[in-house]
């Protein structure tokens, strides 16, 4: 399928993947005036932002479900609203799930619940978010823009050094220092220094492991905690797009489509053509060879380099640093086809239309975590829950409800592995939830578990991993993806990286690709 | 049954250590790639005069071999070396080089093709995680046969002759860097015009049960020839004038150096004769090739050193008064043959040209008493020793 105006013979740029961040670079490139052509394996846009049929009449965003790091700015000069979305819900709330007890809402504005359980820490929390929020405001421009290399004369690489020193200099004495302690430590210690309720530290350490292959008592986590917050920026608000994420890429494609870029689908790349060490355009895997200056792949940094560039086009030490990438996902993905709402033991209705998290402490975490590192599924997972046709009743059947719902820790290499084990995870999930919402079984008409072994084939990601390449101190910002591809360059020239294992990385935020169109316009200037 | 780990267990004997031992005067052995050899049978001078002026044999078996095979074998290999593989004919030999990414030596050897795409690469050092590293995404099947192969380098004037008394007829015609396949007394011995003394010499490479048979052989057959064994001393004044660099004497390999600044290009060795730049990618060019665009820093040169003290470990310096340091020598020998004083030393710009001269500070220990020297060091042409009997076809019957 061929989205828009008359196909030229050649183009500037080729952009490999129509995800978000393949689709947000085309879209800057073709408002550039360069000719762009979109390549999307799949029969449709979105990649890994997407809404299909998992059942008969019932839609599921089916690998990220919310929408909370696309910065708004954006939004708005792709004119993401003029193409066509819709917001079903933009101010998701976040609310514990209990075991033992009342749902805790996270709420700054509505802790009731918390200062009845702890008043030390009703009076603590305020304090802590704003405390978090100011730190990873400092830490935004580390998220927003392309990485500084490091070790070069060029003014532009200090400056922006510079300017991240400046940053979090500006943040005074108290808070710089707050700031240096704590970004190397882990989850754990820092919540436990500030709270005392398990149900709230469980909930807060929930989105410093979501989506990563850590602990809470693994180091780093705190510095996954403040990207989150950094990404998310100021005042920023999880929404559900009417449509569920797929309704977000189509928007995409549009607004790159109105820009001029062409789209075609269901053509997967077979290779990138390169000659005399300069890429020269792309090869479907049907044959047909398309040529181009540029090729931006969105593609995972493995799939790229080892899979679609070839071995031969790059040094032994590179790809060694390639192999070793760490791409493994752990998060597993739930849909469940209801037939009527799930009652959530003292959820209010407010609440169901938001996150619900499955994590009553950081040891059950911890405990859930200690499984993934032995090759195993976590015997308790955590999750977080989300019912889409709370929001939005165009995802299912008149009257029917759709969960879906990120469960962990799944992890990839599982010893046993995933075909065996796939119903037995599934049930166990279905366990959990059942645990907060009695009877949910009873209203299941159809389940589907994607493991990190089916998000690898559905989505086309090496080691099915949301953020590509596992997002950790070694593998961040000035060394994201590795060395020597982290400005979204690549050895080879004219080949640049714009998917999630770019910096700032994964989540539905369209940064990388941002980013990587600003690298491609500044090279040709 | 315990046994003890690698590094607690002895030096690996070759299948020739035996005939070695039998006719060592010295006892001197040295550890070689976990090998024990000779380095001094009787004296380094006598065995030094027999490759220049007889038959020498010297046990090249620890030289580490690996069997790269496969539909991929040569594209794996162009990847990985700097020079152009594919040009390399069935049964002929190059001497190659290969770097990291930063274009710094690793380490060189030699390729051997022995088939369509069955290649043998002969190196120093081992390297087996470097070479399965660089196998990522080639068909290739990289085994190291190293133990497997007993291999003897016959070098001196007199080698070809002597070799063909021995039963190996027709190796005259043997061009340099070729290959053939020999049948001794039934046995087969692949014979390879190759050698580290830059004089007429061959390698032969046979398998473990052949060993003391040919050397028994050839040791009969060369009698009339002067044959002699050799170890490693003797070996390494004859390669300082042909020129030839060691590694960990005249470079360290750049997945060993440890200090910033330490590891080597092939332009900075002087090799860049070595670097195919047109051929397509292999590892290190694009460093190799900002590295030329820049213009080189230091450079191996030869020296050629007044006197006839050897300037061993010298510092080289820009004036008589050694206050600017400008390089240090790698190898130093006094060379029986040239009668000249050489060095291999690294030179930094602009000092490195031929027609140059520099100022060598010589240390010399006179029956205890320290001595300090500065001569005049002449930068000139390697090779320093380069007769026409290593080249010539049919080789000569001396």
């Amino acid at each position: 399928m061929t989205i828009a105006g008359p196909t030229p013979k050649r183009y500037d740029c080729i952009v490999i993947g129509g995800g978000h961040n393949g689709l947000v670079c085309a879209a800057y490139l073709a408002r550039s005036r360069r000719r762009v052509l979109v390549l999307e394996a799949a029969q449709q846009v979105g990649g890994a932002a997407v809404t299909r049929e998992f059942a008969p009449g019932y839609q599921v965003s089916s690998c990220a479900h919310l929408l909370h790091l696309m910065p708004h700015a954006m939004m708005q000069e792709l004119s993401l609203h003029a193409q066509g979305l819709r917001l079903a819900h933009d101010a998701i709330p976040t609310t514990a799930l209990s075991p033992a007890g009342a749902p805790l809402s996270l709420d700054v504005d509505a802790c009731h619940a918390l200062a009845s359980a702890c008043s030390a820490d009703a009076l603590a929390y305020p304090k802590y978010v704003t405390r978090l929020q100011r730190l990873a405001r400092a830490l935004r421009p580390v998220i927003t823009n392309v990485p500084p290399r490091l070790g070069t004369d060029r003014w532009s690489d200090r400056l922006a050094l510079l300017r991240l020193a400046w940053h979090v200099r500006r943040l005074g004495r108290r808070d710089m220092r707050e700031l240096l302690r704590i970004i190397g430590m882990n989850v754990y210690d820092l919540l436990e220094e500030h709270f005392d309720t398990p149900l709230l530290k469980g909930a807060l350490g929930f989105d410093a492991v979501l989506g990563t292959s850590f602990g809470p008592r693994s180091p780093g986590t705190v510095l996954t905690l403040l990207y989150r917050l950094a990404a998310q920026g100021d005042g920023a608000r999880i929404a559900q797009p009417v449509g569920g994420l797929g309704a977000l890429t189509d928007a995409l494609a549009k607004a790159a489509a109105a820009a001029g870029a062409q789209i075609r689908t269901g053509c997967a790349v077979g290779r990138i053509d390169v000659q005399d060490d300069r890429v020269r355009g792309v090869t479907l895997k049907s044959g047909e060879a398309i040529a181009a200056d540029v090729v931006i792949s969105s593609c995972d940094p493995q799939t790229t380099f080892l899979g679609l560039l070839g071995t031969e086009h790059l040094d032994t030490g590179f790809v060694r640093r390639v192999t070793h990438l760490r791409t493994r996902g752990l998060a597993a993905k739930l849909h469940l086809a209801l037939d009527e709402l799930p009652a959530f033991i003292g959820v209010t209705p407010a609440a169901l239309a938001g996150r619900l998290i499955v994590a009553p402490s950081l040891e059950y975490i911890e405990r859930a975590y200690n499984h993934a590192k032995y090759g195993e599924f976590s015997s308790e997972p955590i999750l977080e829950i989300t019912m889409p046709t709370v929001n939005d009743a165009s995802l299912a059947p008149p009257g029917k409800h759709v969960l879906s719902a990120i469960v962990q820790y799944a992890p990839y290499a599982l010893a046993a592995g995933w075909e065996h084990e796939r119903q037995r995870f599934m049930d166990l999930a279905i366990g959990t939830i059942e645990r907060y919402a009695p009877g949910l079984r009873r209203a299941i008409t159809c389940a589907e578990l994607l493991t990190p072994v089916d998000i690898e084939r559905e989505f086309r990601i090496t080691g099915g991993h949301w953020h590509h390449v596992d997002l950790a101190f070694d593998q961040f910002f000035m060394v994201r993806p590795l060395p020597g591809a982290a400005q979204y360059q690549t050895p080879v020239a004219g080949l640049y990286l714009c998917g999630a294992g770019c910096h700032p990385g994964g989540g539905v935020m369209g940064m990388a690709g941002r980013n990587a169109a600003r690298q491609v316009l500044k090279k040709a200037a | 049954m315990h046994v003890a780990p690698h590094f607690k267990q002895p030096l690996l004997k070759t299948p020739f250590h035996e005939r070695s031992r039998a006719f060592s005067q010295q006892d001197s052995f040295i550890a070689w790639a976990g090998y024990t050899t000779v380095d001094v049978f009787s004296s380094v001078e006598q065995e030094y005069f027999a490759i220049r002026n007889a038959t020498t044999v010297y046990d090249l078996t620890p030289m580490v071999k690996y069997r790269i095979a496969g539909a991929g074998a040569t594209a794996y290999l162009n990847r990985l070396v700097t020079r152009d593989v594919s040009k390399l004919k069935p049964l002929r030999v190059a001497y190659c080089l290969w770097c990291d990414d930063a274009g710094h030596l690793i380490d060189d050897g030699t390729i051997f093709r022995l088939g369509e795409s069955e290649y043998r690469l002969c190196t120093g050092e081992r390297q087996l995680d470097w070479l399965l590293d660089s196998a990522i995404g080639f068909d290739v099947k990289i085994t190291e046969v190293t133990a497997e192969i007993a291999a003897l380098s016959v070098q001196g004037p007199t080698s070809c002759a002597a070799l063909k008394d021995f039963g190996m007829t027709g190796i005259e015609t043997l061009k340099p860097f070729e290959i053939r396949h020999f049948v001794v007394d039934g046995k087969c011995i692949m014979g390879s015009r190759t050698g580290f003394t830059g004089d007429l010499g061959y390698e032969l490479w046979m398998p473990l049960d052949h060993a003391e048979p040919v050397w028994d052989g050839l040791m009969a057959a060369g009698r009339a020839r002067g044959i002699r064994p050799i170890g490693s001393k003797a070996l390494n004044v004859a390669r300082i004038e042909a020129g030839f660099i060691m590694p960990n004497v005249d470079f360290v390999s750049a997945e060993r150096t440890i200090h910033t600044g330490r590891a080597r290009s092939p332009l900075e060795l002087g090799l860049g004769w070595l670097v195919d730049f047109k051929k397509g990618h292999f590892t290190g060019r694009r460093a190799l090739v900002a590295e030329e665009r820049r213009g080189a820093r230091r450079r191996l040169v030869g020296l050629d050193i007044e006197g006839n003290k050897p300037a061993h470990n010298s510092l080289l310096y820009a004036d008589r008064g050694a206050t600017r340091e400008v390089g240090s020598v790698t190898s130093a020998v006094w060379s029986p043959t040239c009668k000249r004083n050489l060095a291999l030393a690294m030179l930094d710009a602009p000092h490195f040209d031929v027609g140059a001269s520099v100022w060598a500070e010589i240390y010399l220990n006179r029956e205890l008493r320290w001595e300090r020297r500065v001569a005049r060091a002449h930068v000139v042409e390697r090779p320093f020793y380069a007769p026409e009997r290593r080249r010539a076809t049919p080789a000569g019957d001396y």
